[in-house]
């Protein structure tokens, strides 16, 4: 307790009681706070950063899968090949 | 102000500034469980005040009684405290792990001291202000006087007056 609050002894006993009991409840860290209230953003960022990683994921199964085609149709499946390929299936869908 | 339950209803909606309100009108509530019932260490009940919230923001659909969210708050976050002391020291009781005085009987006082924060929130915003920064924030009389810019002399004497309207607010509240 800083210096200059002294105790005030002659507090009617109930009003110290109110006293204690404010002190039950201090606020809590600022930090806290602010990170449980930006929730509902971080929760957003994360929704979109998931879809963007779901994407990829994506795109990279559909390369393997071309990849495996390409390979059983003879053909070397070289990046470029790949890349032409999925050109090709975008202008079909 | 908005009522428990109308906060709740609007955070429902994905109403963003309510949540940042329903945040900070149960943070103290949920810190002082945390902290003062259950004696956490820092670390850990940090972990479990952002673990209530993200609960609760996920269950905002489920819940049975918007109005009820604080007692639902309270019990989540005791649950949470007591995983948490049980996961760091299993063999040790809770009473025992949390020192002195039990667990129960500052969650008593917490209750008590959330019906007074009730009472002080219906008093002029002066009072708010000088018994929370007093009591609540263990202010000295010179940051109290250097903030709300009145001279330090005076303060003991202000705090005196609004714990006097806090205890009349009381009193009034329980003679009703």
């Amino acid at each position: 307790m800083p210096d200059d609050r002294p105790v005030d002894v002659d507090s009617p006993s109930h009003e110290e009681a109110l006293g204690r009991l404010l002190r039950t409840l201090p606020p809590a860290p600022q930090g806290w706070v602010a990170a449980a209230a930006e929730l509902p953003r971080a929760r957003r960022a994360l929704a979109a950063i998931e879809l963007e990683l779901a994407g990829e994921a994506d795109r990279a199964a559909v390369t393997a899968r071309l990849e495996a085609a390409l390979a059983d149709a003879g053909h070397e499946p070289t990046p470029e090949l790949v890349r032409a390929v999925r050109r090709e299936l975008g202008r079909g869908s | 102000m908005l009522s428990d339950a109308e906060l709740v209803e609007r955070c429902r909606t994905g109403d963003e500034r309510a949540w940042a309100e329903l945040v900070d009108r149960f943070s103290r509530y949920v810190h002082a469980i945390a902290i003062g019932a259950y004696r956490l260490a820092e670390a850990d009940a940090e972990d479990v005040f952002q673990d209530v919230f993200a609960r609760t923001y996920e269950n905002l659909s489920g819940l049975r009684d918007d109005g009820a969210i604080r007692p639902w708050l309270g019990q989540l976050t005791r649950r949470l405290c007591v995983d948490r002391l049980r996961a760091a020291r299993p063999s040790v009781a809770l009473d025992e792990a949390a020192g002195e005085g039990t667990p129960d009987q500052r969650l008593e006082q917490i209750e008590q001291a959330v019906v007074v924060r009730d009472a002080l929130a219906r008093l002029s915003g002066d009072c708010q202000e000088i018994l929370d920064r007093f009591f609540a924030r263990d202010e000295s009389y010179r940051a109290i006087g250097d903030a709300l810019d009145i001279p330090a002399g005076t303060i003991a004497s202000r705090i005196s007056r609004c714990l006097g309207k806090l205890r009349v607010e009381l009193e009034g509240r329980s003679g009703a």
